[in-house]
């Protein structure tokens, strides 16, 4: 076995900051304000909390107990430590996508990592003028190259290639560096910063008041109840060929909106009327749940398999409990108590709420198109528009680093390497995977058939992986058993219970509601399945990129089957915990 | 604004910060706990190959 120096981290709190680095991205500031807009703001924040009650709390704290475990028992890399817990030898085969997501997630990751500082860049440099969401729409596909294959790279200001060659060195320079100077180190202070930087933007969008005085109902506390009331008021007008009723995309917001709309109503004859949508009806909605289960999983990074890898560098009797439940609650406060306050008021303030649904809630369209016209229209938004990109540039450095971490302690492992050449071999893998991403850019039709893939369906298979093991094949009395040694809290009770039956069948029911709306096209609020285009690009119209994409995923898959099937150090894995108990 | 969303924010907002200060506060009010929030003692690769 090699002399490979044992890693640790330094502090508690570098790796409290270092998770909650890792779980704090763009979905913090950009996807959970357009969801929360999009579900009504009350019915989603319950359904929201819910989930983190019943899912992801419960699923972090089960990897930080099994990350540390396998860390006790030498292992690092999320298929060792699964195997060795399960005590299954098929495990370590299985366990191999606890280092495929991370490292295909990074793969395109990085490339949006680059939009965030290429952007950051020209609002500094003054270069950001958009009189309306056509030019900053048109901005972002010539900057990210979306109109064709290969136009992305280029290396001026207004191209990404630069700040993708930037933020691929910058990167890996930190991982070299290791655990505690690498990550630990960066962490540290870009935590801290971006949480400044974020209270620094919240109070310029808090203090806009109406930027625009031809439209005083676009003022900073209708743009709070566009993402907070719970419930929604909607103009329909009846169609005249079919009789049926149309609903208008912007609700109606603020009294004087409501009075004008009133009135049209009252002189529409019976042909408009005001439809209020309760919370209790949205609550109803199981695309709802999906959509505040799904933003909950994704925010705390739970099936990424990055936080069994982190907290396996962990000592023994290093609190896991009280960490845990800091770095999710860190996470929390970031998205809901910054993010949640900044993105969507903003947008409203200059677009209202018609011209915010029409050009998009989605992250892209929020983040890269809606806040760039934003941002360039607000008093000294330059400045505002960099701090608020380069917020975004350390959110995503702090999540890519946590995605490499995985692939370089999946490699060290196997392979039995130092740290150098697991560096090298990482970064050979994720040069040619980002290069691809960047290369197959048109529509980014490569990064979105990776992200659906490997970040999304993949991570869903993992979870239950992660839970199922915690809870059934361990035991969930001897798996809470290990979280509480060293621990400065308990997990409260009523967890055991949770943890066994309501957190995998609540992931399951997610899962199939998941598959059946994404994979096979049904709309869960009724009406006609159609097929959803992940599915029509591989098999009713295939596409070369998205199937080259499939085959990305595939070959990193098989690089860590190979690996792990010819290490060594895998052979005999499944009977260490049995050993260690014996 | 309705009165029904300053609820619903305000109630999301303090839940969630208040669950933040709570757990900065027991960790910095836990005896011995802050002995382990110190500074960078780590080697980089460099510097084990240079000791070694």
């Amino acid at each position: 076995m090699a002399d490979r120096p044992t890693e640790s981290w330094n502090s508690r709190l570098g790796v409290i900051l270092a998770v909650s680095g890792s779980a704090v991205g763009l979905g913090n500031f950009l996807r959970f304000p357009g969801n929360v807009a999009e579900y009504g703001g009350g019915a989603f924040m319950l359904a929201y909390f819910i989930g983190f009650i019943l899912l992801g709390l419960p699923i972090c704290w089960a990897e930080w107990t099994m990350g540390r475990r396998g860390g006790q028992l030498g292992f690092n890399s999320s298929p060792a430590i699964l195997s060795a817990l399960s005590g299954k030898a098929w495990m370590k085969w299985l366990g191999v996508i606890g280092m495929v997501i991370p490292v295909c997630i990074y793969m395109y990751y990085v490339y949006i990592e680059a939009w965030c500082l290429g952007y950051a860049v020209n609002f500094a440099t003054g270069s950001m003028d958009f009189a309306n969401v056509g030019e900053s729409t048109n901005f972002w596909v010539d900057f990210i190259g979306a109109a064709k294959d290969g136009s992305a790279i280029g290396f001026g200001l207004k191209s990404v290639g630069f700040f993708l060659l930037i933020c691929f060195v910058l990167n890996f320079f930190l991982i070299y560096r290791g655990i505690s100077k690498g990550i630990e180190f960066f962490c540290k202070y870009a935590m801290p910063a971006l949480l400044v930087l974020a209270c620094v933007i919240l109070v310029r969008v808090l203090t806009l008041g109406t930027p625009d005085t031809a439209f005083p109902d676009r003022n900073v506390e209708n743009g709070l109840g566009f993402m907070w009331n719970p419930n929604k008021t909607f103009l329909e007008t009846r169609d005249a060929g079919t009789g049926e009723w149309d609903r208008g995309s912007a609700e109606i917001l603020g009294k004087g909106n409501l009075k004008t709309n009133e009135a049209l109503v009252a002189a529409s004859g019976g042909e408009k009327r005001l439809v209020k949508v309760s919370f209790v009806a949205q609550l109803l909605r199981p695309d709802l749940w999906l959509a505040a289960v799904g933003q909950i999983f994704f925010s705390l990074s739970v099936g990424f398999g990055i936080i069994i890898t982190y907290a396996s560098y962990l000592k023994p009797k290093d609190d896991i409990v009280l960490s845990g439940l800091s770095a999710t609650s860190a996470n929390e406060f970031a998205e809901v108590g910054l993010g949640g306050l900044i993105t969507l008021p903003a947008a409203f303030m200059f677009l209202g709420s018609a011209g915010l649904v029409g050009a998009g809630l989605g992250t892209f369209d929020l983040g890269f198109k809606v806040l760039p016209m934003v941002f360039a229209s607000m008093p000294a938004g330059n400045f505002f528009g960099f701090l608020f990109f380069f917020l975004l540039f350390l959110a995503a450095v702090t999540s890519s680093l946590s995605m490499l971490q995985p692939g370089i302690a999946f490699i060290e492992e196997a392979l039995d390497i130092g740290r150098k050449q697991s560096v090298a071999i990482l970064g050979l893998i994720t040069a040619f995977g980002a290069l691809f991403v960047v290369y197959f850019s048109a529509d980014a039709k490569a990064l979105d058939t990776i992200d659906f893939w490997a970040g999304t369906f993949l991570i869903f298979i993992l979870a239950t992986i992660e839970i199922i093991i915690f809870s059934w094949v361990v035991g969930i009395k001897k798996g809470l058993s290990w979280a509480h040694e060293g621990a400065l809290i308990r997990i409260p009770r009523w967890t055991s219970f949770t943890m066994v039956w309501i957190s995998p069948f609540f992931l399951l029911v997610i899962f199939v509601l998941w598959v059946l709306q994404n994979v096979f096209g049904l709309s869960l609020q009724g009406g006609e399945a159609q097929t959803t285009s992940y599915i029509k690009d591989l098999f009713i119209e295939p596409n070369p990129v998205a199937w080259m994409s499939i085959a990305v995923i595939a070959l990193v898959w098989g690089f860590g089957i190979v690996v792990v099937s010819a290490s060594r150090r895998f052979k005999g894995i499944e009977n260490i915990e049995l050993e260690e108990n014996s | 604004m309705s009165t029904g969303g300053w609820i619903i924010m305000l109630l999301s907002v303090g839940g969630v910060t208040s669950l933040l200060l709570w757990c900065i506060y027991k960790g910095l009010t836990t005896p011995g706990e802050t002995d382990k929030l110190h500074g960078f003692e780590g080697e980089t690769p460099d510097e084990a190959e240079n000791r070694s």
